[in-house]
């Protein structure tokens, strides 16, 4: 459906996006994972033709950008990273003039009605945009973007300022929007990518560095195996209780956080869970566990691991590009 | 680009912006009205189509800074980019709906031709040939209006930028009388804009002064698409 190959931009002597080539299918949901100034919104915007690559082809289900830009725009929904609001103007109104835009063909009145529904923005259609919240604007950037059901559906960094209830609320709609089209979101907070997305592409520094599936991704980044333990009892006793524990590697002792309570680190083997034994262990040592957190990797450390290249997971960034 | 239209003349009249400019054209247009039937005079044409030049020059860039600059300030260039619309589309959009508004203030010249035309019988010939004229002034001047504002975010700049430009095209002929050069003095009183506005207010329709205003507005408009273009190249 979306077919990116060998794409570069050059700011001058800058490299913002360096050989990047992937491929999206229908009804898959691709993350775009990367740290701030990655690269992410520039290879969004080459895709939706807001700017030029410097090289490389963008494919959207066979209409090229640069050879038939109109054909291939007219299949893409976007939201960029601000969200292109008339901030003058009523929802309502906004939402008619992308639609009149977007050359859309469905019955108007119907078909708006039916993405409000969708972004749930009916209560709030007369209204101003200038005086809606960041929550309600991200809101009608997305049924902007949904106007037409366009097959494919491109969104930069789409829960950023959003509140806890409003993230979980816009995840949920995309996942629903993931069935019947193309999504490629953007994202630099891993646990989201992993939370919505079929298939996760990271990249950093304008360079792809991974592209696998979500469940690969997370069993070979989130070290469910280590964890953190908060355990009353004299340190001394838990350590060794604890080493003592079969698939346990390493323990480190962390930040006192009570009387006589304390908190340790616990590094298992791979493919180990020791969370059960670690239990027994300390329940027969009668030092009871308080607290047990299963350790995530930050986005950081993510990519320490990924940009380390272990086979398993640069296998396709060979044809993705230089790993 | 229907859309576009729509949305801009929206536009222009939540803002104050379309109520300023309409309110000054016919408030100086007024004026020299009032003049021209104080001195006794029918001569619409001449006593108050002909001084209008110069609000034109200044009201015009007021009507026009803000189009492209405030898409960009706003972001909301990615939304008209990234639809299935080509550049001049855009750009031509934008353009006929600031001409659309300059169209509202010259309706003014209608009632004042009504009222001449109780008195005397106008000279139609010559009416038709100022409105012609003050057409291909304004859209001339609306093209570059918008040229400008495609170079920059701020409104402000734009304006500022757009009435310098429209006062160095009011001092052009000035600034011509003083200058020796035969062979540059030439170049530029072909260039002059009030030269071939003075043309149409004194009734003759020569169809170089029409391609000239013509061409510069298409010029301009060509220049925007490039100026659009060019930004996402780079």
């Amino acid at each position: 459906m979306v077919e990116v190959k060998n794409l570069v931009k050059r700011y001058g002597d800058t490299l913002a996006v360096d050989d990047v080539s992937f491929t999206a299918e229908t009804g898959e949901i691709l993350g775009f994972l990367g740290p701030n100034g990655a690269g992410k919104s520039t290879t969004m915007n080459i895709i939706t033709g807001y700017i030029s690559s410097s090289s490389g082809t963008v494919t959207i289900d066979g209409c090229e950008i640069l050879d038939d830009p109109e054909g291939a725009k007219s299949k893409i929904g976007y939201l960029p990273e601000i969200p292109p609001l008339y901030i003058d103007m009523t929802v309502r109104k906004y939402l008619e003039f992308m639609f009149s835009l977007k050359r859309v063909t469905l019955p108007k009145r119907e078909h708006i009605d039916e993405v409000c529904a969708v972004t749930k923005i009916k209560d709030v259609q007369n209204r101003i945009i200038k005086h809606l919240s960041k929550g309600y604007r991200q809101r009608v950037g997305l049924a902007q973007a949904l106007l037409g059901n366009p097959p494919v559906i491109i969104l930069d960094e789409p829960t950023v300022g959003l509140d806890p209830k409003q993230i979980i609320e816009m995840r949920n709609l995309i996942k629903g929007l993931g069935k019947k089209h193309t999504v490629i979101l953007s994202s630099h907070v891993l646990s989201e990518v992993q939370a919505i997305c079929d298939r996760v592409i990271i990249i950093n520094r304008g360079k792809l560095v991974a592209d696998s599936s979500t469940s690969s991704l997370s069993q070979n980044l989130s070290r469910s195996n280590d964890m953190t333990l908060r355990v009353v009892g004299a340190p001394t006793s838990v350590l060794s209780a604890l080493r003592a524990v079969e698939g346990v590697y390493k323990v480190d002792k962390g930040q006192k956080t009570g009387d006589n309570c304390c908190e340790y680190h616990v590094y298992s083997e791979k493919d180990k869970d020791t969370s059960k034994a670690i239990f027994y262990a300390m329940a027969k040592n009668n030092t009871p566990i308080v607290m047990m957190r299963g350790n995530e990797l930050s986005l950081e450390e993510a990519f320490l691991r990924v940009t380390k290249s272990e086979p398993h997971i640069a296998d396709k960034t060979e044809r993705g590009g230089k790993g | 680009m229907g859309a576009i239209i729509k949305r801009e003349i929206g536009a222009y009249f939540s803002s104050p912006i379309a109520y300023v400019v309409i309110a000054v054209f016919f408030f100086f247009s007024g004026w020299y009205f009032r003049v021209m039937l104080e001195n006794d005079s029918s001569s619409l044409t001449y006593l108050v189509i002909g001084p209008m030049f110069v609000i034109v020059l200044f009201v015009l860039p007021i009507l026009t800074m803000r189009l492209l600059s405030e898409e960009k300030r706003q972001k909301t260039d990615q939304a008209l980019l990234t639809a299935p619309v080509g550049i001049w589309r855009i750009v031509l959009g934008k353009f006929i709906a600031a001409e659309i508004i300059f169209l509202c203030c010259m309706a003014i010249f209608v009632p004042m031709t009504i009222v001449i035309a109780f008195f005397t019988a106008p000279t139609w010939g010559i009416i038709f040939c100022n409105i012609v004229g003050m057409i291909l002034l304004g859209s001339s001047l609306i093209a570059i209006g918008v040229f400008i504002s495609s170079l920059t975010e701020s409104q402000v700049v734009a304006a500022v930028v757009g009435i310098a430009v429209g006062m160095l095209i009011y001092m052009l002929d000035t600034i011509n009388s003083g200058i020796q050069i035969d062979f540059l003095k030439s170049i530029i009183s072909s260039v002059s804009f009030m030269t071939r506005y003075t043309n149409f207010t004194s009734g003759m329709m020569n169809l170089a002064d029409i391609v000239f205003y013509l061409s510069v507005t298409g010029l301009f408009l060509f220049f925007t698409t490039r100026v659009i273009d060019r930004k996402r190249w780079s």
